[in-house]
């Protein structure tokens, strides 16, 4: 095999199509240049390719390099003339993303399991069918007929357990007769990932009827769920049955050195790359057009470190945003803003940008409405995440087997702020912030992070592209997101608890000074990128930065295009209810993080 | 480099446009290719597989699933009615018997023996689909549909509300610049679509559906006026439109904005074009998914003959921008203001917001100078 050197990378999201170049310097592998283009999976275009070549084209005229051919096609390998590249790769999430229906037996149980691998998978999940979620039976069928996802995942019972009512699931699957949302007469794919004993009757029931593939059961016991083979079953059909009908992805997938990877999925390889070689918990985001994606890597009871990734389907910022007013109501992105908007302005701008969804905000006070949008996006994004990401924790502790069906008061939430090491953002509002620190206060309101976590984002937005290489050229990969993607914000040191405006919070001491900070407060302590200091910090009474209330931690805190943020304004955040006062704090703090208003 | 802006919105005044028909499932195409059609002609036919309803016979005759096959009555594909016998069991030394009738109609399509379910599809819905325009057959779509070719004009909005619909243009009052209001509708607007170059009010959503008008098309509406009326009309306290996927709500009319929401006027290409139509039949739909597959609303008015073909296809060409380039902006500052390119600089620029993108240099038709990022404009092709 020839040596790698040049590599192009695209990602055709919702709303944007991105295009980078990497190539081998002699230091090693850096990224070179970026282009972008509308998506053009809609009418006139109807062909993804088309929003591929305008980026590519990009490309060329920045780098000055030749890549594609007379007839638009992506030059591989690089010819003798030095034109075109090594390897070309893609994710995508356009045309939808991959949409599926889940089903199990018990909702807290296989059903979850079965919720958390499609998820895992980068799935958007459309509904959640369990023999005990409450609906009769005909609804159930009435739902599953209507919603047309892209395929169906199928679990329940632990192997050797219950077959009884995996044939329920069956029988509703027959009785609804389901389609696949693309490909008028093409059989929807469904993955049997239950007991085994019951597959020979499912299969009787099913086959024929839809395109049926078994994998090992996702919950072969109550103590253990496998996910692994049915988020492999999941990337393979999302391959051969999604990505084949939607629009122009047919020709894409010709042009791509290895499969079209969903972008979800590439971005949660480069989330649990981070959190496996620094050892550390992390939560990441990639906030799109249509949807937002939230992954972490938090630490159970017995130190493992578990990865989730929930996708919130329609919760972005161009297709979904006024999805996003709908879910967190008109009040709750007001509260972010420095001025007075009128409810029916907001509603009225929100919807423009729905429907014109690639344009962009050329006004400050545009800006600052997105921006508030976003924080409603991350933080709704997130409680989702939360009533997620929980292991099953209990299971393996002595217990009996009723305290083993009640999951729900078993399964907390793995994750804890006040452990969380690192929050990476990604996604266009995040990383094409005009400032960093406006990235940085939009992380800050919407998660609310706990004593000490330090904040990152996404250069330029080149995650995904990262993360599907990572499964090519892992060196290279890992290259680019030291040197080129990964960008340090800051430590963000947010002390838990609650005082009135202006009492004692906490007493931080950097560099042999000390100074008090009070409650209500952001104050930045400018600290370049790639230092670090110890830092001592001194928690008033009924306070926590992470060894209790009012006690003190010394701390290594790490400096960015920010610097260290002292965020005092109290855990839970609470905002000014009245707008005179709520007006004031928002214009104070954008001042204290160096943003204009 | 041209390539990153907003593609336009067709507003042709002669074209040709290509309707695809398709039935929702594979059923029956009626027509074939060559065939002359009109709106209401029906082109394609299928049934909706009926509703499967589950009887718990085991259940029901308190007997185990596997005993189930020695009580029943009927076999798989059997027609059943409401009422018919299901299932005997045999009880215990004569005693006890149990038996089962059918509460619906349908045929038997599922006996299970691991469940003791029986499973019967009721009677199948017939579904139809018409040409929606006047046409002919260009294409059939084996099983699925057909492709109708109609040439005339086509206005495509940038949302709407509301299904398929057909009706005469109307100009309820010429001035472009003044919005529809309730006083404008009267009686003889039934079954029209009524043409504002404005906006709408809510109070005159009110007043078209007491009059039967079948659609409006205006530049813009308030959003809180559509949402209140929904509200009302659809008698749902907390409708409200988070996904833009449109074109079912069970109204009396469609309705279809040109420019978005707000107060904005409709362009003047699109309000002149709709004006020279006035009188005309045309078929239109709210339909509008904003979302892969995008589907935008629609105004389509068939015409005979015209003086050319509008071989540019209105606005949307797919073409790049060039220094000359006619635009429209769509996003505030100026936001519907009209002019040409003058300078497309190569460099990322700093606009207000203080964000980095490509933009363009454009005089607008006042005379004015404006620089503009290349995603909040839309190419216009001109006549």
């Amino acid at each position: 095999m020839t040596e790698i050197r040049t590599i192009l990378a695209t990602d055709c999201g919702s709303t944007t199509t991105k295009a980078i170049l990497i190539e081998k310097e002699p230091e090693g592998f850096r990224l070179k240049v970026r282009g972008e283009a509308p998506t053009t999976v809609e009418s006139p275009f109807d062909d993804v390719t088309v929003g591929v070549l305008n980026a590519v084209r990009e490309v060329e005229e920045l780098s000055g390099k030749k890549i594609l051919s007379s007839d638009n096609l992506i030059i591989t390998p690089v010819n003798e003339q030095g034109e075109g590249v090594d390897l070309y790769l893609s994710t995508s999430s356009a045309g939808g993303g991959l949409q599926m229906t889940v089903a199990g037996v018990v909702k807290s149980m296989s059903a979850e399991s079965a919720e958390r691998a499609a998820l895992g998978a980068g799935a958007i999940i459309m509904d959640v069918i369990a023999v005990d979620d409450g609906r009769k039976d005909f609804q159930k069928v009435e739902r599953i007929r209507q919603l047309r996802p892209d395929m169906i995942l199928m679990s329940g019972g632990t192997d050797g357990g219950t077959v009884n009512h995996l044939i329920e699931i069956a029988e509703m699957l027959v009785a609804a007769d389901p389609k696949p949302r693309l490909g008028q007469g093409a059989s929807l794919p469904v993955i049997y990932a239950g007991n085994k004993e019951a597959f020979p009757g499912v299969k009787g029931l099913l086959e024929g009827r839809v395109s049926l593939r078994q994998v090992e059961n996702l919950r072969p016991s109550l103590e253990r769920e496998n996910l692994t083979p049915a988020r492999e079953a999941i990337h393979e059909l999302f391959l051969e049955h999604v990505m084949q009908q939607a629009p122009g992805y047919g020709k894409l997938s010709g042009w791509v050195s290895s499969g079209i990877m969903s972008t979800p999925n590439a971005v949660g390889r480069i989330m649990q790359t981070i959190a496996e070689q620094r050892n550390i918990t992390v939560l990441g985001v990639d906030i799109g057009g249509a949807t937002t994606d939230v992954f972490s890597v938090f630490r159970d009871t017995n130190g493992n470190s578990i990865f989730n990734r929930t996708v919130s389907a329609n919760l972005g910022m161009s297709y979904s945003i006024c999805n996003v007013l709908t879910e967190t109501g008109e009040e709750n992105i007001l509260r972010w803003l420095p001025r007075d908007v009128s409810t029916a302005d907001l509603r009225n701008q929100l919807r423009n940008k729905m429907i014109r969804p690639t344009t962009i905000p050329q006004r400050r006070e545009d800006l600052q409405l997105e921006q508030a949008v976003a924080r409603e996006a991350l933080r709704l994004a997130f409680a989702h995440h939360k009533s997620l990401a929980r292991g099953l924790t209990g299971i393996q502790q002595q217990r009996t087997i009723g305290d083993v069906l009640n999951q729900n008061a078993t399964g907390a939430t793995l994750v804890n702020m006040m452990t969380l090491d690192m929050i990476v953002g990604s996604g266009g509002v995040l990383s094409h912030a005009p400032r960093r620190s406006q990235s940085a206060l939009m992380m800050m309101d919407a998660y609310e992070p706990e004593g000490v976590t330090l904040l990152t984002v996404d250069s330029i937005f080149m995650m995904p592209q990262l993360g599907i290489l990572s499964t090519i050229l892992p060196e290279a990969a890992t290259e680019v997101f030291e040197r080129d993607c990964l960008v340090y914000l800051g430590s963000c040191i947010a002390p838990v608890g609650a005082a009135k405006e202006g009492d004692t919070c906490i007493s931080i001491t950097l560099d042999g000074r000390t100074e008090d900070i009070p409650f209500g407060r952001i104050k930045v302590f400018p600290l370049a990128k790639g230092e670090q200091r110890s830092c001592v910090m001194q928690p008033a009474k009924g306070f926590d930065v992470g060894a209790g209330r009012g006690k003190p931690v010394t701390a290594t805190v790490s400096g960015g295009e920010v610097g260290i943020i002292v965020d005092t304004r109290g855990r839970p955040l609470k905002i000014q209810t009245d707008k005179a006062e709520k007006i004031q704090k928002q214009k104070e703090w954008l001042e204290a993080m160096g943003i204009p208003f | 480099m041209g390539t990153a802006y907003t593609p336009g919105l067709k507003v042709s005044e002669y074209t040709r446009i290509d309707k695809v028909r398709r039935l929702p499932l594979k059923g029956e195409v009626l027509v074939k290719v060559g065939d002359r059609v009109n709106p209401s002609t029906v082109v394609a036919k299928t049934d909706l597989p009926g509703i499967m309803q589950t009887i718990k016979l085991a259940e029901l005759l308190g007997v185990e699933p596997a005993d189930v096959s020695s009580a029943l009555q009927v076999k798989v594909g059997d027609r059943i009615r409401k009422g018919d016998m299901l299932a005997k069991s045999k009880g215990l030394f004569g005693l006890f018997k149990s038996e089962v009738k059918s509460t619906v109609d349908g045929i038997l399509e599922v006996i299970s023996p691991q469940t003791g379910h029986l499973q019967i599809r009721q009677p199948p819905t017939p579904i139809e689909r018409d040409a929606y325009v006047e046409g002919t057959i260009t294409q059939v779509i084996e099983s699925e549909g057909v492709t109708v070719e109609c040439y005339g004009a086509l206005v495509q909005g940038i949302f709407g509300v509301g299904g398929e619909r057909r009706g005469a243009i109307v100009i309820p009052h010429s001035d472009k610049e003044r919005e529809i209001q309730g006083d404008d509708i009267g009686s003889e607007h039934k079954g029209c679509l009524l043409v504002g170059g404005s906006s709408v009010t809510g109070e005159a959503l009110e007043k078209a559906v007491e009059m039967g008008v079948a659609g409006l098309i205006v530049g813009a509406i308030v959003d809180k006026d559509l949402i209140a009326f929904m509200r009302k009309y659809l008698n749902d306290p907390n409708y409200d439109i988070g996904v833009a996927i449109m074109g079912h709500e069970p109204i009396p009319f469609s309705l279809i904005l040109t420019e978005g929401f707000g107060t904005i006027s409709m362009a003047k290409r699109t309000f002149e074009l709709l004006r020279s139509l006035e009188g005309k039949e045309c078929s239109f739909n709210g339909a509008t998914q904003i979302r892969a597959g995008v589907i935008r609303p629609e105004v389509i008015t068939p015409l005979s003959t015209s003086p050319r073909l509008d071989s540019s296809d209105g606005k949307n060409d797919g073409g790049a921008l060039d220094i000359g380039s006619y635009i429209r902006i769509i996003r505030e500052p100026n936001f519907g203001g009209l002019g040409r390119v003058i300078e497309l600089p190569a460099e990322l620029q700093t606009v207000e917001s203080e964000t980095k993108v490509r933009v363009l240099k454009a005089r607008l038709d006042d005379g004015s100078e404006v620089l503009v990022p290349r995603a909040n404009v839309e190419l216009i092709v001109t006549n």
